[in-house]
């Protein structure tokens, strides 16, 4: 199989719309699974009571939030050594929706806080560094739109990303790290810290996120590309279609 | 697979919680309708440039 | 073009050469003008005075508060000093010539980085154990924080001059450079006032500075064939 067949803009434009209502579809399906197991079947939680339902959208997000920035910086890491055209615009179509997640990540943690830690924030590690991770979404999104010229926006921010990479580990081990108030990983292998049924309920929402991210992506670098490519005769000829 | 609620007030009221679940449940929700919405926006925006584009070569 | 910049056309490049290069000329440029030297350790030692007028000087506060404030106010003035360091170079071309000359990107970029590391970061480590008798820190946490400041001002250059690298010629300027810039220092500042703290508190600021020690060997590997590298997208 030839893949570079499918990095040329107008095939991949054609492959990204029909894959994306699939993976609408198929996170739509894994939402509502994971869901159903998460709210309404998983028992309450003995120590925390039912606020820790948060966690599966918390843990899912945060993965994801990280997950995303490595595709993401893979992207980059591909346009910067082989200066292909379609590897910056997925890294460019990743960002926005890996920021979303970022923030949704920070966002429920605030409210799993205040009433087990009692406070909406705290400034340790693993906050701290998933607001920098935050930031250098941002970051990343407002360096690749800062220049006339879109390839230069494409290297220079993908440069960026490669940096902010080493911010990865920081949050991931953070909580082994430092003694923080944040609590470790629930999902460890020996498996008794958690019921089956949360488990199953965590691990079918972070699907879900996955298959949601994957689609927003590929509908996103189909607008990346037409805005991209629309001096070029197939956009012309597509009709944009 | 039993449901663990036993009414589905209990379910809303979340154990006393329901602020701080909804309030989660609910940010996701309203980030992943912003999102799609935006979506939508952007790629509308960019086939009117293409369009715009078109217009301006046919006037040429 | 600037005569400095052909005594850096020699054919036979070299890290050394080009390190040592690209100092002298940005330390000769900086001696030429010496205020924007001036103004950054000025703005330090103005940003270090204005929280006790601005909270109130009882001396528990300030003693709590000082290190904090020492490491923000070293943050702000490292990356004030930074849109000025590519961006005359770009603008007259002899960040061009740099890159055409003969010594690899890294040893240039390092030089360049070291220069600007000497006139603002090392007047500003020099300068704290001031600042910090104003806040009324004991001697050992003043020995501490000039050697955290030492050590991590480095880090925050060489980060910064990334940051100011990648940002060359684009819209949004100052405002862009803080967005690319301060979420990259946090950890800086993180060890940094960490260190000064639990020394002030009577624990080993051991720990803090070793791993300052191992971002500035992070640093020092990884960044400046990043910045050469960011200098040639800015310049291709």
């Amino acid at each position: 199989m030839n893949w570079f067949y499918f990095s040329s803009p107008p095939t991949f434009f054609r492959l990204a719309g029909r894959l994306a209502p699939w993976f609408f579809i198929l996170a739509a399906v894994l939402a509502a699974w994971g869901l159903y197991l998460g709210l309404l079947v998983a028992p309450t939680d003995a120590q925390q009571g039912a606020v820790y339902r948060v966690i599966f959208i918390h843990v899912p997000t945060a993965w994801m939030s990280m997950f995303l920035y490595f595709v993401m910086a893979c992207y980059c890491g591909l346009t910067l050594v082989f200066n292909t055209r379609l590897s910056a615009m997925m890294a460019r179509a990743i960002a926005p929706t890996g920021a979303m997640f970022t923030f949704i990540a920070l966002w429920t943690g605030a409210f799993w806080g205040r009433p087990t830690w009692g406070t909406y924030w705290v400034w340790d590690a693993r906050l701290t560094s998933e607001l920098v991770l935050l930031f250098l979404y941002f970051g990343y999104m407002a360096l690749a739109n800062a220049f006339e010229d879109p390839r230069r926006g494409d290297r220079a921010a993908a440069l960026l990303a490669l940096i902010g990479v080493v911010n990865l580990p920081i949050i991931y081990f953070s909580v082994q790290w430092w003694n923080t108030l944040h609590q470790g990983s629930s999902v460890s292998f020996k498996g008794t810290s958690m019921h089956v049924t949360m488990l199953t309920g965590m691990l079918v929402m972070s699907f879900a996120a996955w298959m949601y991210a994957i689609g927003a992506t590929l509908v996103r670098v189909r607008s990346v590309i037409l805005e991209r490519e629309r001096r070029a005769q197939w956009v012309r000829e597509a009709g944009a279609a | 697979m039993t449901i663990w609620w036993s009414s589905w007030s209990d379910f809303w009221a979340m154990g006393g919680h329901a602020y701080f679940v909804w309030m989660s449940y609910g940010a996701l929700l309203v980030a992943i309708v912003v999102e799609l919405v935006l979506l939508r926006v952007r790629r509308q925006r960019a086939l009117a440039a293409i369009e715009e584009e078109r217009d301006l070569e046919a006037e040429n | 073009m600037d005569a400095t910049v052909t005594a850096g056309g020699q054919t036979a490049g070299s890290f050394t050469g080009g390190f040592s290069w690209a100092m002298a000329r940005d330390l000769r440029l900086a001696w030429r003008h010496p205020d924007e030297a001036v103004l950054t350790v000025a703005f330090f030692a103005l940003v270090a005075s204005l929280f006790p007028l601005g909270i109130g000087a009882e001396p528990q506060l300030l003693t709590r508060i000082g290190p904090g404030v020492i490491w923000v106010g070293a943050l702000l003035a490292a990356f004030l000093a930074l849109p000025g360091l590519f961006a005359a170079d770009y603008a007259d071309g002899s960040l061009e010539q740099m890159t055409l000359s003969p010594h690899p990107a890294l040893g240039w970029a390092a030089g360049k980085i070291a220069a600007h590391w000497i006139v603002s970061g090392l007047p500003l480590t020099l300068l704290s154990p001031l600042i910090g008798l104003q806040y009324g820190l004991a001697p050992d946490t003043l020995a501490v924080q000039a050697l955290a400041l030492a050590i991590g001002t480095p880090v925050l250059s060489l980060l910064g001059g990334a940051c100011a690298a990648l940002a060359l010629g684009a819209r949004g300027g100052g405002m862009l450079l803080a967005l690319l810039a301060l979420p990259l220092f946090v950890p800086v500042l993180i060890f940094g006032a960490g260190a000064s703290e639990a020394q002030a508190t009577g624990l080993s600021a051991a720990p803090h500075l070793s791993l300052l020690g191992a971002a500035l060997i992070a640093a020092l590997v990884g960044l400046p064939a990043a910045i050469g590298m960011a200098v040639r997208i800015a310049v291709d």
